[in-house]
């Protein structure tokens, strides 16, 4: 209703405060000065100086390496998790089981990664296992609270099923797995794959939770920017943010416009 | 269909020119880029009228009630309510009031408060408020139904929130989007004969949108067809059902037998028309206006005709064909007959049931007469 | 159908065809049936194991650590290893002595340290949700209304910056608000001397709107996308002016969205580490930041279940019951 000045200027002035630093970020990358603010000149000198910083390359594959498994976990269990809550509507801990999963959303990073650390030495002090904390703690950590987030979105997906689809299959004669996946599967995909992208996003992120449950010489590469900004500019961090931006705008882009010529599946909007 | 009150002539002022228009319609035209909705049209609606805009999907009718209420600006043309200028006029300073077709009920706000809403924002005092919204419950029978919000009541009841909240501010002109659309049939009619009875007793104008012609045709004192923007026929029910002015007009109201013919004699007092889709002669007891051997179309009611096994006298050597009777639909108090003459063409006669369980009716396969009145069809040039 | 096909032809069947008929009756062993016979072999249904796996997995790695936290905050921080007393000690007599040490949860009372910390992490949260609220409306109005070919790439404009690393954005802040920051290099073009952004409260509520404010503006955008435009016009039908209509009928309609942005705001500000370490300054106390302390500088786990429990109490449980009664009162709809 409201057409002026008022709503545009705002918009602009907001989408302004997201851009702008990331922006500067982008461009003082690539500035030869070892002051990120202060331009002397275009230089890749700190792209080169990325790549020949061995603790923040194995950082990275480590983090990677880390996000794709917990990722893949947190896909598997949050999906039965998520046919189980949305299919069975009737069993005992139901209740249960639908407060676990939606919990850790709403659990400060602190408590988590404190209550796992506690856990996983009252588990080594008592049964010997996990020996030590390192790679695999902080992936069964991550496992767990992206396992909350996979949920939440495979259950949205699953809620707007036609069930009919399922009916329809079973009166052709397909026993209840089958049709899990020949139907299920197949139209709830789309669910399944940004649900693996944003736990492989979450896990890439964490900074607090790997910070409590990761042991000495598993250092993520959160924790390893974290360590360096905490001492002030460091240029390198501006060409790194710069590579990880650089490739999340192209990934999403690419999934929007493909979601823009693609036609809706689903009716209206959002 | 329903019988419809019984106007006198002297409530009909669209008959009487030096009657001045509440509405003034002039050269309307809206385009929403390209393409225009709304195609010059010129309208005149009088007080107390209760005037249906019917069309298609498509057919501008709508967008010509939201540039009434506002919604939308004309592109070119004016609209004057009861003599006031309404462009650039905002639709909460309007003396018009609408009901939506969805009903735009608010769902947030009871039944009371959905009707409050426009008094409210005239700053009536409470008292005055609270009675105005007692005396619109039981306007529309809903005096237990205050309280309630929307989403408790069935769709009958929402479309009678819709009109209590759309009249509570007295407007001179109420404007209604297909306002019994969303009603299964049974309710509809019932609800119809209420509208009419509401508008009367109110003396508001009412321009009713809908795309059904048996509502326009029951409600309404005259109709306006609307096609591709533009204004086909504007008049009386009776007008639009028995002298369409046009073939669009005639075959999208009713149904109708349709041929092509051409002009061979052509008098003051009748015309003669060969029809080779007949099969023979129409005869009409009126002058037409139109060219010697020009190509015109004759249109013609099922009800108008007749059916005989035995060939009817035929006066003027015309207005009599044959065929044979290929479908049947019982319909219970008539029945419909597909004929196809020996032309291959196929028209439909309905023929009253008057005869109980009558073993001598005409039935399939049988070769029958067809014939009808002088004046029975209707000669159109467009 | 076909399996009756036989039946109606009477002739006789050639050998090739039957044989090839009696095959088709067992389908051909395929991943899903060896599936199914596989769990029903180990006498596992299959809704038993869907229901079984993540139920496990989540009462081993999220209730029984919880548990274990709650445990350790009635110990004493020792040194050794796992550094905290046992709350179990046996006697040589056979009896087992439980030791419960409230000192930790007392402590939390007695220095003003804590409850200061507590209170002053809900008040960042909620000026930070209302200035984020304040900035994500308009926004998310706008988008809603935008034309159809903007509102994909508006949206994708919001979506975008979530998907890149939290962490680095922060540090982008940083950078942009530092005392040679962007924003001061900036105003020194006027002449304006400096200003000190960083290690403020004030560098603190930047940094929650500027890193949620995208969460702030989805459900948003979702319920203002939903309205419908009928609405607004019944409302200027009867007389109400824009700003009536938006106060009247905008804001109410849109309150879930406002809820549950709202929620996705404050939830993780409440318990946020990052930001007020990396942006605030030493006096900016939040609770997130106490429990890392407690951890890390001074090494007493105990303490830091106690603060973690205290947590627990004092902000999640009350947020997930209101979350309950949110979708209690969504689903009667």
């Amino acid at each position: 209703m409201r057409r002026g000045w008022f709503l545009p200027i705002t918009t602009a002035l907001g989408f302004g405060f997201l851009y702008g630093p990331i922006l500067s970020l982008v461009i003082f990358s690539f500035n030869e000065n070892r002051l990120v603010t202060v331009w002397s000149g275009f230089s890749l000198k700190w792209y080169g100086e990325l790549f020949r910083d061995p603790q923040m390359l194995s950082a990275a594959w480590l983090s990677l390496q880390i996000a794709a498994v917990s990722a893949t976990i947190a896909l598997v269990l949050g999906t039965l998790c998520a046919v189980a809550l949305v299919r069975f509507k009737k069993f005992r801990g139901r209740t249960a089981l639908a407060g676990m999963s939606s919990a850790p959303l709403v659990m400060p990073d602190v408590i988590t990664g404190l209550s796992l650390l506690l856990l996983f030495v009252a588990m080594e002090s008592l049964l010997g296992w996990p020996r030590g904390r390192g790679s695999l703690t902080i992936t069964i950590a991550h496992a767990t609270f992206c396992l909350a987030y996979v949920c939440v979105v495979v259950q949205s997906r699953l809620v707007d099923l036609d069930l009919s689809l399922e009916e329809a299959a079973m009166d052709l004669g397909a026993t209840p797995v089958r049709v899990f996946f020949d139907i299920t599967l197949p139209i709830i995909a789309p669910a399944l794959i940004s649900g693996w992208l944003l736990a492989f996003t979450l896990s890439l992120d964490d900074l607090v939770i790997a910070s409590f449950v990761s042991g000495p010489g598993s250092s993520t590469l959160p924790m390893v920017i974290f360590s360096k900004i905490r001492l002030g500019v460091s240029p390198d961090v501006n060409a790194l943010a710069t590579i990880i931006i650089g490739v999340v705008s192209l990934g999403v882009i690419a999934a929007t416009l493909l979601q823009m010529r693609r036609p809706a599946t689903k009716q209206g909007r959002g | 269909m329903a019988r419809k009150p019984e106007i006198a002539a002297d409530t009909r002022p669209w008959r009487d020119p030096s009657a001045k228009p509440f509405v003034r319609i002039r050269d309307v035209t809206k385009k929403f880029g390209d393409v225009a909705a709304v195609w010059n049209v010129s309208l005149d609606i009088y007080r107390t009228e209760l005037f249906c805009l019917l069309g298609g999907s498509g057919s501008g009718k709508s967008t010509l009630l939201r540039m009434l209420a506002g919604f939308e600006e004309p592109t070119s043309g004016t609209i004057e309510i009861d003599g006031q200028d309404m462009s650039g006029v905002p639709p909460y300073n309007r003396p018009v009031n609408m009901m939506f077709q969805s009903y735009a009920l608010f769902p947030h706000m009871s039944v009371e408060q959905n009707i409050a809403y426009g008094l409210k924002r005239d700053r009536l005092p409470r008292g005055e408020i609270n009675d105005r919204v007692a005396e619109l419950l039981s306007l529309v029978k809903l005096e237990d139904y205050g309280p309630r919000k929307p989403h408790q009541l069935s769709g009958g009841q929402r479309q009678r929130v819709a009109l209590a909240r759309a009249l509570a501010k007295r407007p001179k002109l109420l404007l209604l989007d297909e306002p019994l659309g969303a009603l299964d049939k049974k309710l509809r009619e019932e609800t119809q004969f209420e509208l009419v009875k509401i508008q009367e007793s109110l003396g508001v104008t009412f321009i009713v949108v809908t795309h059904d012609q048996e509502e326009a045709m029951t409600l309404a004192t005259r109709i306006g067809v609307m096609n591709q923007g533009e204004i086909a026929m504007i008049g009386e029910p009776t007008d639009i059902y028995e002298f369409p002015n046009s073939r669009f007009v005639a075959g999208f109201i009713g149904s109708v037998n349709m041929v092509e013919g051409v002009v061979t004699e052509d008098e003051p007092d009748h015309v003669r028309i060969r029809s080779a889709e007949l099969g023979c002669d129409i005869y009409v007891a009126h002058g037409v206006d139109c060219a010697p051997d020009q190509i015109l179309w004759w249109a013609i009611r099922p009800e108008k005709m007749q059916l005989s096994r035995e060939k009817p006298e035929a006066s003027h050597d015309a207005n009599v064909t044959s065929g044979v009777v290929e479908e049947i639909g019982y319909l219970g108090d008539m029945s419909v007959y597909q004929i196809a003459l020996d032309s291959g063409k196929r028209i439909r006669v309905s023929q009253t049931n008057t005869v109980r369980g009558n073993p001598d009716a005409i039935t399939w396969e049988e070769k029958v007469y067809v014939s009808w009145g002088d004046n029975a069809g209707s000669v159109l040039t467009v | 159908m076909s399996i009756h096909g036989p039946a109606l032809h009477p002739g006789p069947v050639e050998p090739e065809k039957a044989a090839s008929r009696r095959e088709d009756a067992p389908p051909p062993p395929r991943p899903w049936t060896m599936i199914e016979r596989g769990l029903a072999a180990v006498g596992l249904s299959g809704k038993a194991l869907v229901i079984f796996a993540p139920a496990l997995w989540l009462t081993l790695f999220f209730l029984v650590p919880l548990a274990v936290v709650l445990q350790i905050s009635f110990s004493i921080k020792e040194f050794g290893r796992p550094p905290y007393s046992d709350m179990l000690s046996f006697a040589e007599d056979g009896t087992v002595q439980m030791t419960l040490h409230l000192s930790n949860y007392m402590r939390l009372f007695q220095d003003s340290l804590y409850v200061s910390a507590y209170f002053s992490s809900i008040r960042i949260a909620l000026i930070s949700t209302l200035i984020a609220l304040l900035i994500g409306y308009p926004m998310a109005y706008a988008i809603a209304r935008a034309p159809d070919r903007w509102r994909n790439i508006l949206l994708m404009l919001v979506i975008l910056p979530f998907w890149t690393s939290f962490l680095l954005r922060v540090y982008a802040l940083s950078t942009f608000m530092r005392g040679n920051g962007v924003i001061n290099n900036f105003l020194g073009l006027f002449g304006i001397p400096p200003i000190q952004m960083m290690q403020t409260d004030f560098a603190v509520y930047v940094g929650i709107v500027y890193t949620y404010l995208p969460f702030m503006i989805l459900p948003l955008y979702t319920t203002l996308v939903k309205l419908d435009g009928a609405l607004l016009e019944a409302s200027a039908d009867l007389g109400a002016r824009p700003w009536r209509t938006f106060v009247s009928i905008t804001l109410p309609l849109s309150m879930p969205g406002i809820i549950a942005g709202s929620m996705l705001v404050f939830i993780p500000a409440i318990g946020e580490f990052v930001i007020p370490s990396l942006l605030g300054g030493p006096g900016t106390l939040m609770i997130g930041r106490v429990l890392w302390d407690e951890f890390f500088a001074n090494t007493n786990w105990p303490r830091a279940a106690a603060v973690a429990i205290a947590m627990l109490v004092v902000v999640v449980v009350p947020i997930m019951l209101m979350q309950r009664a949110q979708s209690a009162v969504v689903e009667r709809r």
